[in-house]
């Protein structure tokens, strides 16, 4: 009896295509980035295997920023929206579920964290993280507001553009991944130290969510789309050495 | 018409940030929302096994601590299986070889309580010593960094370990080697991650 194909390694990372970790206009990353070469690792279960979360980890409530925190009947202020997209491999096959994390600050730009001291009011109604798995096809959504632009200590008039923290795992621990989205149009973009950590323009189109219209729920919620894209891994059409000899 | 290789290229990484307790630790930002967070409970009641506990701080070129780190770790149980259904082998009920800790936001100190992997079957049927991978996010780490703790009482397998000898400065092999000590009757094992340096930890690309 023939063992179905396994997928098999990843491909491997483009790190042209990521950013280096060293950046020296991102000032954090230049007493943290190693400085000696990473070494390259040929996968083996270690790194093909990873957590695997199912519908008991999270509530199904979870995804919904507008109402996760408030108080019931309270909303939060600012911009709502739809976030929404679906997580593929590089083989362009949908990653079905797969758990999503996001973070953001509130539409005055303020966190809610101890350490975030910015003049930005805390919104009440407004937790500002969220957590989905993927469905079926890999499609994702979540609500919550626009975040605002808020400033940072790097150069002294620094101003990150709005954006949300994306965190997301697949199926093994070489493809885990975090990343932060922006807005289409935003003009904060191109001026980031931290966007302009990828050297690639192309690559950063691919952290620009759009603005979807048709997503949209007339008088209610504006919607924006936006794609992942995970490690995809090599199928077993020829012989795959990883197990065998 | 010239033929495509119609593949996409992966999302490229961002700095997880520095609050980025806010979407996988949110109870360290400092508020409750969900009914439980991921990844405090690594092994699980049931694992067989040696219960360790792994600690230690992660110092920046300029030698400080770094305090606003997340980590992720993933290992085998003590069996050598990954509880992962491409990955031949049972584990025990509630175990799932996956945990998130942060830095103590005063010290940078970091720790938590598994049991101890097994060796790994690893590539062409070579086993590979005992280890925990470590994957580690913070401010100013524009890519997630990919590391391996080894045990230091495992010196006859860490000799034999395919991955460690693929390092070839054996020097640095030693980066990635947890001391052992006793505490109160438990192990504890350190793993100081050093970013920068003449000791710099290895990190992997894997
Ligand atoms: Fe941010």
């Amino acid at each position: 009896m023939t063992k179905p194909p396994q997928p098999g390694e990843f491909y491997q990372r483009d790190r042209r295509w990521h950013p280096p970790a060293l950046s020296q206009d991102y000032k954090t990353s230049v007493t943290r980035s190693p400085q000696f070469p990473l070494i390259s690792l040929e996968n083996t279960a270690s790194e093909i295997t990873g957590p695997v979360f199912g519908h008991n980890d999270i509530n199904t409530t979870d995804n919904d920023l507008l109402s996760n925190f408030a108080q019931p009947g309270q909303s939060p202020i600012g911009e709502r929206i739809i976030l929404h997209g679906r997580v593929l491999d590089e083989n362009a096959r949908p990653m079905p579920n797969t758990l999503v994390e996001i973070w953001q600050a509130n539409a005055s730009g303020r966190y809610r964290h101890k350490k975030d001291t910015y003049l930005g009011a805390l919104d009440p109604s407004f937790g500002g993280c969220g957590r989905t798995l993927t469905d079926e096809n890999g499609c994702y959504h979540f609500r919550t507001v626009k975040p605002g632009a808020y400033p940072w200590r790097n150069w002294v008039n620094d101003w990150r553009p709005a954006h949300i923290h994306v965190s997301v795992f697949g199926s093994g621990f070489a493809q885990r991944l975090i990343t932060q989205l922006y807005f289409e149009g935003d003009p904060l973009i191109a001026r980031c130290p931290i966007v302009n950590t990828i050297p690639d323009p192309e690559a950063v189109e691919m952290l620009v969510a759009r603005l979807d219209m048709n997503a949209t729920i007339p008088l209610d919620t504006i919607a924006y789309r936006f794609d992942i894209v995970l490690r995809g891994r090599r199928s077993t059409l020829f012989e795959n050495r990883l197990e065998g000899n | 018409m010239r033929q495509k290789l119609e593949y996409l290229k992966e999302t490229p990484s961002q700095t997880a940030g520095p609050y980025v307790h806010i979407g996988l630790a949110p109870g360290a930002a400092g508020f409750e929302i969900y009914d439980q967070e991921l990844g405090w409970d690594i092994a699980g009641s049931n694992a067989r096994g040696e219960r360790i506990r792994v600690e230690g701080v992660i110092i920046d070129g300029t030698g400080s601590p770094v305090k606003d780190v997340l980590l992720e770790a993933w290992q085998a149980n003590a069996d050598g299986v990954y509880a992962h259904p491409e990955h031949t082998g049972v584990v025990e009920d509630g175990f799932r070889g996956w945990g998130r800790v942060i830095t103590d936001f005063e010290t940078g100190e970091w720790g938590f309580d598994t049991v101890k992997p097994g060796p790994v079957t690893g590539r062409d049927g070579q086993m590979m010593a005992p280890h925990i991978n470590l994957w580690i996010v913070a401010r100013g780490i524009n890519v997630g960094l990919n590391t391996r703790i080894y045990f230091e009482d495992e010196a006859a397998s860490n000799a034999a370990d395919p991955v460690l000898n693929l390092i070839e400065w054996e020097r640095r092999r030693a980066t990635l080697i947890a001391n052992r000590e006793l505490r109160d009757g438990l192990t504890v094992y350190r793993f100081d991650i050093r970013l920068q340096g003449e000791d710099e930890t290895v990190f992997f690309d894997i």
